[in-house]
């Protein structure tokens, strides 16, 4: 999965760093913040990202409430919530609330590589649909 | 536990003791009180209400008989005087006045005579003939001869029957005659014969030597009329004596007197106090019965009362331990849950660092030429390490925080049975190596039950593993059944029961506590048999554990169902397939 553009966010620095790392090595673009907050502008600043991976633990702006602003400005990022101790009610309140999937951390890093496939391919499907839709939307308005 | 139950046993005793002394004290006090007091008082004033009434009414009579004596007697006196100044014979005047007399007062007036000085009675009028009888050696007549007047004593007589005189002396110029009347016996009895109360109450008369002057239905000895005669108290005047007196033949009487005739005769009133008092003897015998009943009644509550209460005492608190126990079992879990699932997040974090940092250098080193290293291999095995050991502290936070908040608690409609099998199935390969078997009896019908069945999943392999791990080095037999329970309703039970070692009776109290593990160190967290008892509990059912050291031990779940939901839900099930 390359061109894969990623934006991680947790407040842990030593394991984002580490992971962000882990990734990069395996071509993948990541983006790094430490809070949701950060994420928000982030977001704002960079269309290029396709998929957030998110921490639901986290000081000030928790999980569950950046997912929730992301989902509202953003309706078509996907979004990887990331748990650190087993809340898995958290978990499937924020699949609930439109996240993509899950994941426990400590994680394995191909098990995260394999959800961002397949998250960064349904949002690429979506995106061709959005495409197909809007191109056809103005064929039809040639003819 | 046991020095607890002993003392508990000790404390119920003196409980019942203190209670049924309350209760004897409290009721015997006030009964025995007022009984007493009312019997006391009550005797006293029936008692007092006799005694007023017979003297009352003996007195009456005394006075009655008095007044018809003294009213007899001026008749005779009167009589006397107009004989002085009398112009007839002394045979006609009595005729005259026998019969003037008879008219007026009827029958009482028998006969008239008139004596001389020497005792010869000169005239006479009545039925009998006694015209010149001599009275000179009579007793009332010497009696009379000194008094102007005289009542005689009732005596037999020349005309041989009961009769008395009034005999009064009419002086004349030169000696004295007497004017002698008989009264009717008969008329005279008849006052006194009316007085009778009860059965043996009666009324007679006596004088001064212990002779009776009236008739007595009933035969006295002489003795028990002497003995009233001869007592000089009784000759009080004009007073009525009563008295309660045991006679010589045993008998106790009410005996009340009263005197007449100027103290010559003694009106005497004699009842047996059994007879006197047979009203207020029932009235004391019913009260008796009343009150014995009343105290068997005091007695049985007293004894009987205390056990039930103390009893019904003794099961609440067993009932209150059990939810203590309970309650503090729950507690306990939940506290040890809160503080697992904070020191499992705060131990998670780093750990998954950690992991990262060493998938990092695995990274790395796959990047780096190394082939010439001779340290390669150990490098990579050093990583795998830390790996596999950080895996190992993930899955023991997880347990923790599983312990904490149920991993899937998605409740669903989950037949028994099936888990059951299904949980066999996993484990059976393991017990064919440890060379034990499965058996299991499944009762068919059991009602689907709204539970999460991830849950029971657990509840059930958790149980299945330690029974294998108990037989390992033994070998042996794990029997599972399931049933609806006989004992509570709209339960059912699974039992898991092997034929192990069993456990030891200290550890057995403490088996469902977080952390107490009998394993070696590293084989086992000890939460697994605490999280089984948090998932029944919170499935409201109830897990509970026998065991005997070296026969084997058996654990029991009870998980209620509710009929009325599960057909509902099959019903709802049929209308979806009928609709689709």
């Amino acid at each position: 999965m390359e061109n894969a553009k990623l934006l991680l966010v947790d407040d842990e620095k030593g394991f984002l760093d580490t992971i962000t790392k882990r990734l990069e090595k395996r071509k993948l673009k990541i983006w790094a913040v430490y809070s949701g907050e950060d994420a928000l502008v982030e977001l704002e600043k960079n269309t290029a990202i396709e998929v957030v991976v998110l921490d639901v633990k986290m000081p000030g702006m928790d999980g569950i409430e950046t997912l929730v602003e992301i989902k509202k400005r953003f309706p078509l990022m996907e979004v990887i919530m990331l748990t650190g101790h087993a809340t898995v009610e958290t978990a499937i309140d924020g699949m609930k609330l439109g996240a993509f999937d899950y994941l426990m951390k400590p994680c394995d890093i191909d098990e995260l590589i394999s959800k961002v496939k397949e998250a960064i391919e349904k949002k690429r499907q979506h995106d061709e649909k959005i495409m197909e839709a809007r191109i056809k939307e103005i064929s039809d308005r040639m003819v | 536990m046991e020095q607890s139950l002993t003392d508990r046993k000790a404390f119920y005793q003196v409980l019942v003791r203190k209670i049924t002394t309350l209760i004897l004290v409290v009721s015997f006090f006030p009964l025995i009180l007022t009984t007493g007091l009312l019997v006391y008082r009550f005797h006293i004033t029936y008692t007092d209400k006799i005694q007023a009434h017979i003297s009352e009414l003996v007195q009456k009579h005394t006075q009655n008989i008095d007044t018809f004596l003294s009213e007899k007697l001026g008749n005779i006196q009167y009589l006397s005087k107009l004989f002085i100044h009398n112009q007839h014979g002394p045979d006609a005047f009595l005729e005259k006045h026998l019969a003037l007399l008879k008219d007026e007062y009827g029958d009482v007036f028998t006969d008239l005579g008139l004596i001389n000085e020497k005792g010869i009675q000169f005239a006479y009028k009545g039925p009998f003939n006694l015209e010149y009888a001599n009275y000179s050696d009579a007793q009332w007549f010497i009696e009379a001869i000194k008094k102007p007047f005289y009542i005689s004593d009732v005596f037999v007589g020349l005309r041989g029957h009961p009769h008395f005189i009034i005999a009064v002396k009419i002086p004349s110029a030169e000696s004295y005659n007497i004017l002698r009347a008989t009264i009717n016996f008969g008329a005279f009895n008849s006052l006194v014969e009316n007085i009778h109360i009860g059965k043996t109450g009666i009324a007679f008369i006596i004088n001064n030597k212990g002779q009776l002057q009236t008739q007595t239905r009933v035969e006295f000895k002489q003795s028990t009329i002497t003995s009233m005669a001869v007592n000089p108290e009784y000759y009080k005047k004009d007073k009525t004596i009563f008295a309660k007196k045991r006679e010589p033949s045993g008998k106790r009487v009410l005996c009340v007197t009263s005197t007449l005739k100027n103290n010559d005769w003694l009106m005497v009133f004699r009842q047996d106090i059994n007879d006197a008092f047979s009203e207020l003897w029932k009235t004391q015998i019913l009260t008796l019965i009343i009150f014995i009943f009343g105290c068997i009644a005091i007695l049985s509550v007293a004894f009987l009362l205390p056990k039930n209460i103390v009893k019904l005492i003794s099961k609440a608190d067993t009932k209150s331990e059990a939810m203590n126990k309970q309650v503090v079992e729950s507690g306990k879990l939940a506290t040890i849950g809160e503080l697992a699932a904070g020191i499992a997040h705060e131990i998670n974090n780093p750990v998954a660092i950690m992991v990262e940092e060493a998938g990092w250098i695995g990274d790395l080193l796959e990047e780096e030429d190394l082939k010439a290293c001779e340290n390669l291999n150990e490098f990579t095995r050093a990583l795998d390490q830390i790996n596999t050991q950080g895996r190992r502290c993930k899955e023991i936070t997880h347990k923790l925080l599983s312990f904490a908040r149920k991993t899937d608690s998605t409740i669903n409609d989950v037949q028994i049975n099936e888990v059951i099998t299904e949980m066999v199935s996993l484990t059976d390969k393991m017990a064919m190596y440890n060379n034990i078997t499965i058996e299991t009896d499944l009762h068919k019908g059991i009602p689907y039950i709204r539970i999460s069945p991830s849950e029971l999943q657990q509840v059930i392999l958790n149980l299945i593993n330690n029974a294998i791990d108990a037989m390992e080095k033994t070998g042996g037999k794990i029997k599972i059944e399931t049933k609806p329970s006989a004992i509570k309703k709209n339960n059912l039970v699974i039992s898991v029961e092997d034929n192990g070692p069993g456990i030891p009776k200290d550890s057995l109290g403490r088996i469902f506590d977080p952390f107490f593990t009998t394993k070696a160190v590293g084989k086992g967290t000890g939460l697994g048999l605490s999280i089984c008892y948090g998932i029944i509990q919170k499935m409201g059912g109830k897990i509970d554990v026998h065991s005997q050291v070296g026969a084997g031990t058996k654990f029991r779940i009870w998980i209620p169902f509710q009929e009325e939901t599960s057909e509902d839900i099959k019903n709802d099930n049929n209308t979806i397939i009928e609709e689709s």
